[in-house]
């Protein structure tokens, strides 16, 4: 029985080593499909009003500075605004064409089943918690920002003008909150119910239950079921989601998206010093093959030079020999000469009057 | 060297002299008024030129240490050595600025350890960058350090280091394989980020392949510069290989860029991207493309052919600037490229200041250490280095 599992394993063995380390870690990161019990919101776009309660509520609870603007001027809702790191939410306001009244929609962070911010941070400051809340440790985080550039919704935000300890803000999903038993600050404050707090299991149900007894009211599209692998906060809206802002954002998950080049990495460190000094050896062999054939041909050369040197130098050997002979034979020849003639000179002089006879009789000897 | 007493002052020396005061000014500014009283960054665009230009562009153009150093050592081209200790010089230099660089932009900059020592993240691709460049940085100054320890005379530890040099160069280049790419791939995780004609789940590839690119045009560059001006600071043999180490490395960036536009096609290919080349930015991609890899693919292959210095040269200033134009795509133009026009970024006068405060720290350094150590030429009592 065992046999046919036993088998695909190694199949799928044979066929994960051969399409790299990619794919298996790729097909790893598919089942995690979230916490079980996660917790989650669904904000219903059709009942909101756009009262700003919900931030009001965000910032009390979080105690957040006031904004310059109060909470019951409406008038801010007619410019698009973001969060920030006093704000962890937002309501902008959409005029869609083809309805009479606008839609209204709330931004914060979505909570990701597999965070692309957590993905991201190189010190693991994002915590994925099983409550389905993704909260931050500031105590870790180097500010490098790099979670701002992976998160797909925009959501984290950074106190630039804080010098010393400037961190990333965002939405926690009052996750403390969430621990005491209490509702996120803005679900407990929406006046109209358009934020229900719940398993993220059960929002699906209700969505999909609204979709179906409302088919003309909703847009059969549960923004956040699929998105970036699925989000703990669900939307619904009237509209496609996109024309209220929201970004088109892939089925594929951070860990999904990045596995292929981490996993390239074990693969990298394995590989390269193997061919590395494979190159090196085989550069090395080349070298030791011409420098052998060097060598060879170099005795060669000096065999021949040696050879044909030995023989010019015994015929110069020999002539500088003559020549040395010769030289030395006319040198002799030239001093018996002079010493013959010196000596016929002082016999003449012996044989005339002697007046100076001082110097003679050494010289011939001395020259020869 | 006494005539440089009397004209220390000269126009180069004043700039650099001003550049680096001001430099000191904007630093005081980051450090004691925060990241957000001297540059543009906020909440949608968080990495600006600091990263795009001093750490993408600063690690690519740093390449030109690994590239020489394999091809002289573990490719057995042996008449690059004399360009090896130059590349090698300015790997180190470009590296450990690269880290002086993001001390800037880190929010907390004294936890740079962190993701080593306290809290590793090893789902991030920012880890193993961070890992890669930290042990590379020690690599190259290890690697480097032979040029100072003969300044200084220390024998006996210049002799085991450079007994190290094999194994050090294969660490460089499993290192650099891997933070080259992995450079690229910080932005797989942002495919709705990325304009599709640059998003791509092989920017890994493509960020390592340029990088070779990078590093030769970078070799032969400096070396135009540095024989402007260290011409006498050259050996013989420095002067003698330097042309054909320019066209060894022209010839090899010909073939690298050649292969370069060809898989970036395929995957334009792949992804079916070609309705975006009639927008604007198809036609910025377009330019890229021809101008910055196909002209100097081309400029290189001419000039090697005609044994051409100056074209080589001429191709080397469009391959740095092209890895330049590339990397500042990625990072900067075509990212966020589907914000409105008012939430996008341009960098502030205070950043692009920083930036060049520490450009000029570099050739400033390297200025100090090719004219005191033995860099460019071979130090008479170590001949060994081969
Ligand atoms: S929405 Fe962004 S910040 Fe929130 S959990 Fe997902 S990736 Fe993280
Ligand atoms: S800014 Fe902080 S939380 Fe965000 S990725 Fe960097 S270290 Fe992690």
């Amino acid at each position: 029985m065992h046999r046919r599992k036993f088998l695909s394993l190694l199949g799928g063995a044979g066929l994960a080593s051969a399409m790299g380390a990619t794919k298996v870690r790729a097909a790893g990161n598919h089942t995690f499909n979230g916490y079980p019990d996660a917790m989650g919101v669904l904000h219903d776009s059709t009942r909101c009003i756009g009262c700003r309660k919900c931030e009001q509520a965000c910032a009390e609870v979080n105690n957040l500075p006031k904004p310059s603007a109060a909470y019951d001027d409406l008038s801010v809702l007619d410019t698009k605004r973001r969060t920030d790191a006093k704000t962890y939410t937002v309501v902008n306001k959409y005029n869609t064409a083809g309805l009479e009244n606008p839609i209204f929609r709330k931004q914060q962070c979505n909570h990701c089943q597999e965070p692309a911010c957590a993905s991201a941070c190189f010190v693991k400051a994002f915590t994925k918690n099983p409550d389905g809340s993704v909260t931050y440790n500031g105590d870790l985080c180097v500010g490098c920002r790099y979670c701002m550039v992976a998160c797909p919704f925009g959501v984290p935000t950074f106190e630039y003008d804080d010098p010393l300890d400037p961190l990333v803000q965002k939405c926690t999903m009052c996750h403390p909150r969430i621990q005491e038993g209490k509702l996120p600050g803005c679900v407990e404050k929406c006046p109209k119910e358009a934020l229900t707090f719940g398993k993220r299991e059960d929002l699906l149900a209700i969505a999909r239950d609204r979709i179906r007894k409302y088919p003309d009211r909703y847009e059969n599209h549960i923004y956040g079921e699929k998105e970036a692998g699925g989000t703990n906060w669900l939307y619904l809206s009237p509209v496609p989601h996109t024309e209220l802002g929201m970004p088109v954002v892939g089925k594929t998950s951070a860990p999904e998206l990045t596995s292929g080049a981490l996993g390239a990495v074990p693969m990298v460190v394995g590989i390269w010093p193997v061919l590395l000094a494979g190159a090196y050896g085989i550069s090395k062999r080349k070298e030791k093959i011409a420098a052998e054939e060097k060598a060879e041909a170099v005795r060669e050369a000096i065999e021949k030079t040696q050879a044909s040197a030995d023989g010019a130098m015994k015929t110069a050997l020999d002539k500088a020999a003559k020549d040395k002979a010769a030289a030395v034979d006319r040198e002799v020849k030239k001093a018996v000469a002079e010493a013959q003639k010196e000596f016929d000179e002082k016999l003449a002089a012996m044989q005339a009057p002697a007046e100076d006879d001082s110097d003679a009789g050494e010289s011939p000897e001395e020259e020869a | 060297m006494s005539h440089n007493q009397k004209s220390f002052w000269t126009p180069g020396n004043v700039l650099t002299a001003f550049i680096l005061a001001g430099g000191l000014v904007l630093t005081f500014l980051r450090f004691y008024k925060g990241i957000g009283a001297v540059t543009n960054l906020d909440d949608n665009n968080p990495w600006g030129v600091w990263i795009g230009f001093d750490l993408l562009c600063g690690v690519a153009l740093a390449a030109g240490g690994y590239v020489t150093s394999a091809s002289c050592y573990l490719f057995g081209l042996k008449h690059y050595h004399s360009a090896v200790r130059p590349a090698i010089t300015t790997a180190f230099l470009g590296y450990f600025f690269v880290v002086v660089a993001l001390m800037y932009d880190l929010g907390h900059p004294w936890r740079l350890p962190y993701p080593l020592v306290y809290s590793q993240g090893t789902t991030s691709l920012l880890f193993e960058v961070g890992l890669c460049v930290a042990t590379y940085v020690t690599v190259l100054f290890v690697e480097w350090s032979p040029a100072a320890l003969e300044w200084l005379g220390f024998r006996k530890i210049r002799n085991f280091v450079i007994k190290l040099t094999l194994p050090l160069t294969i660490l460089g280049v499993v290192l650099s394989t891997m933070h080259q790419s992995s450079l690229g791939a910080l932005f797989v995780i942002a495919p709705g980020k990325l304009h599709p004609l640059w998003y791509s789940s092989f920017l890994p590839v493509f960020f390592f392949i340029s990088s070779m690119v990078a590093g030769a045009s970078m070799v032969i560059f400096e070396g135009t510069l540095a024989h402007k001006g260290l011409h006498d600071k050259m050996d013989e043999t420095h002067l003698k290989e330097a042309d054909g180490v320019a066209f060894g490395m022209a010839k090899a960036a010909s073939f690298i860029l050649m292969g370069y536009f060809f898989i970036k096609l395929f995957d334009i290919t792949m992804d079916n991207d070609w309705a975006y080349l009639a927008t604007g930015y198809g036609a910025w991609f377009l330019v890229e493309m021809f101008g910055f890899v196909a002209l100097p693919s081309f400029l290189y292959a001419l000039g090697v052919r005609e044994k051409n210095l100056k074209l080589v040269r001429i191709a080397s200033v469009f391959g740095v600037l092209g890895i330049v134009i590339n990397r500042f795509n990625v990072s900067m133009i075509a990212f966020n490229w589907q914000l409105p026009a008012a939430e996008r970024y341009f960098p502030s006068w205070m950043e692009v200041g920083i930036s060049i405060f520490v450009v000029t720290l570099i050739v400033t350094t390297y200025r100090f250490i090719a004219t005191k150590m033995p860099v460019l030429y071979e130090h008479p009592e170590y001949k060994d280095a081969h």
